[in-house]
């Protein structure tokens, strides 16, 4: 991690310096223990406050879309394969953007680390590669980061970013696609989805926090926000509202969720979001053969059609 | 007077019988303001609620009234909420930030007869905080950890037992009905001790910062503070203080009701115009907003910082944008 900060450091300086791009993207440290924050490096001196970690969370392509200037990003796979759809949907000018790629070998979860010290507060904590040491006010505790990253980190099979202009650091090995979370999911019944959905629904403040956490949503106005008509109720206390919210959010990445599972991270109030749009992302694998973002040629699973298409979902 | 803890759950269920007893509860690894019947429900082992203490008095979401259309006319029912209530745990930045509110909604142009009717109906048992967050700095922000400026009853952690100080009036008859037994001098001691030596000091320095910001308008600074927000409303909704709302009308068919919602000033929606003019475009306008309106235009209007130190705008931001930070940065600059 220590190398690849600075690897970071010398490819931002030096792009910077010779004025091959205006700003890098990428991330500084953060103001509390186990987090780092989005930055703007717009000189080779701010440059020097970037840094890589296990905590590189949040998915940079948020701040790329619609960019009048030169811009590097230090993009993880997820953060890429957003930056491919992004550029797909006419979002992102590819020739404007400098990708410094990072293999991501995953990023961890404050949530699952947090219930590992059962809540207590973490006043430090330190990474030395494959383990967290965890400090607090009167304990001490390791933890493996292989049993607390993000869920999406631990099924992700592009870890490696599938396009770049420079690669940073060693590739990592892609891991298994795993839908064991849907699949069991799917094997409930009717009604034990319906109380399952409902449940997290109530906890929904409609903060529009996944919204804006992802890289993908980017309408000028929003479907919630309408006034006229009102397509939705605005208040928070309607679970139905709350879950047709996220339903729609969900339908409308149909075949462009790149399961980085941005959405799930910004949660305050930790709704498993991401089993939803996973189920999206396998039944769009399942039935198109699609995955979003993987490269930059196949074009969009919605924006084609084939006579083969399965289509017995139809009514 | 004192409170044995083992007797807690006791107390909380038989008030119960008598009040609409609201505690924190946890559920699901969060801890929030719920109602009770079961004193063991309360969780009073908690660092802070995940909601802030505003929704009891300010709900998120609420009905001010309903209407009705027949051949006979419109029917209309207001929705004043005149249940006698107990707030049972409200850690003191909360319970402060109610202080605050009351400004809001009770000033010589405007009274909410919504809020003002709960407010006067609810009754807040304060508990200060043996154990502050390294995000809190309430002890900056005029509160404290056992600050107990708004609290009818205040409870202080001694171990074993809680040190219940009867603060108001009605603070002090209901702690009469209880029965309680009188704390020891000892046991004074130590809740003394606690309430004079905790602090929850972040390092915020907001002495000069009204006045700074008042001249600030069109600083430079503002270019840069937002451009790693997302635009989201975890800060706005999940801080104690912030209170912009939006009203809605929801309707079906004859059937509808006007409804109060918590607005968020990170929104694109937020202060936008029927013309479709907005005068806080983007997230540089908005973030000026946020800050402008706790640490000047509050500062203006009641003469107090709506920002009570409670950190939960610090832990919840997905992307740590951290407000201590940006008041530091604003103190630094020229």
């Amino acid at each position: 991690m220590e190398k690849l900060t600075q690897q970071i450091r010398e490819t931002a300086k030096k792009l910077l310096a010779e004025k091959k791009v205006d700003l890098v993207v990428g991330f500084a440290q953060g103001s509390l223990p186990l987090r780092s924050t989005p930055y703007f490096a717009r000189t080779p001196e701010q440059a020097e406050n970037l840094i890589w970690s296990s905590t590189c969370e949040n998915n940079l392509a948020n701040y790329l879309r619609k960019r009048g200037e030169k811009v590097a990003v230090i993009a993880k796979g997820c953060d890429v394969r957003a930056i491919v759809g992004l550029i797909k949907e006419g979002q992102i000018v590819k020739e404007n953007l400098y990708i410094i790629g990072v293999p991501c070998a995953g990023m961890i979860d404050r949530k699952q680390i947090n219930a590992a010290v059962e809540g207590k507060e973490i006043l430090a904590a330190s990474d030395n590669g494959s383990e967290i040491l965890l400090k607090g006010k009167d304990f001490e505790k390791t933890v493996a980061k292989q049993d607390v990253m993000f869920g999406s980190c631990k099924t992700c099979q592009y870890n490696n970013p599938v396009i770049f202009d420079e690669l940073l650091g060693e590739k990592v090995a892609a891991r298994e696609a795993n839908y064991a979370d849907i699949e069991a999911f799917e094997a409930l019944s009717d009604e034990e989805r319906r109380a399952f959905i409902a449940k997290e629904m109530s906890k929904c403040i409609r903060c529009y926090a996944c919204r804006q956490a992802c890289p993908m949503c980017y309408c000028s106005e929003c479907f919630v926000d309408c006034n006229t008509p009102a397509w939705i109720g605005k208040s928070a206390k309607s679970i139905d509202d709350n879950a047709l919210f996220q339903a729609v959010r969900v339908f409308h990445l149909a075949g462009r969720c790149v399961d980085c599972g941005a959405c799930e991270r910004a949660c305050p109030m930790g709704i498993k979001l991401s089993l939803l749009t996973r189920k999206m992302v396998k039944d769009v694998k399942e039935l198109f053969g699609a995955e979003a973002g993987v490269n930059l040629e196949d074009p969009p699973a919605l924006n084609t059609f084939k006579f083969e298409d399965k289509e017995d979902f139809l009514l | 007077m004192i409170i044995n803890k083992n007797e807690i759950a006791n107390i909380l269920t038989k008030l119960a019988e008598e009040y609409l007893v609201i505690a924190p509860v946890q559920k699901d690894g969060i801890v929030q303001f719920s109602a009770i019947k079961n004193g063991a429900e309360a969780c009073l082992t908690f660092a802070n609620t995940k909601k802030p203490g505003k929704e009891i008095l300010f709900p998120q979401s609420e009905e001010l009234y309903s209407y009705t259309i027949d051949t006979e006319g419109v029917r209309m029912q207001a929705n004043v909420d005149q249940k006698e209530t107990i707030v049972f745990g409200m850690r003191p930045c909360d319970v402060k930030s109610l202080v605050l509110l009351d400004n809001v909604f009770k000033n010589d142009q405007y009274q909410d007869v919504y809020y003002l009717t709960r407010r006067a109906n609810t009754l807040i048992v304060g508990l200060g905080c043996n154990e502050p967050a390294a995000t809190c700095f309430c002890s900056n922000m005029a509160c404290g950890p056992f600050a107990k400026e708004g609290s009818d009853i205040f409870l202080t952690d001694i171990g074993e037992a809680y040190v219940a100080e009867g603060i108001s009036e009605k603070g002090q008859a209901l702690l009469a009905k209880l029965g309680l037994g009188s704390a020891t001098a000892e046991q004074k001691a130590l809740a003394n001790q606690l309430q004079a030596e905790t602090k929850a000091d972040g390092g915020v320095n907001i002495a000069g910062i009204a006045e700074k910001l008042g001249g600030m308008f069109e600083h430079p600074f503002w270019d840069s503070l937002h451009e790693k927000c997302l635009g989201c409303a975890a800060c706005t909704y999940l801080c104690p203080t912030c209170h912009c709302f939006d009203i809605a009308d929801e309707a079906t068919d004859c059937n509808g009701c006007r409804v109060r919602n918590w607005d968020a000033c990170m929104f694109p929606l937020f202060t936008l115009h029927g013309s479709g003019h907005n005068p806080r475009p983007n997230g540089k306008a908005r973030w000026r907003q946020r800050l402008m309106h706790k640490f000047n235009y509050f500062v203006d209007r009641y003469n107090a910082t709506a920002c009570v130190g409670c950190g939960r705008c610090i832990k919840n931001c997905p992307v740590n944008l951290d407000i201590r930070q940006a008041l530091a940065d604003i103190r630094a600059l020229d």
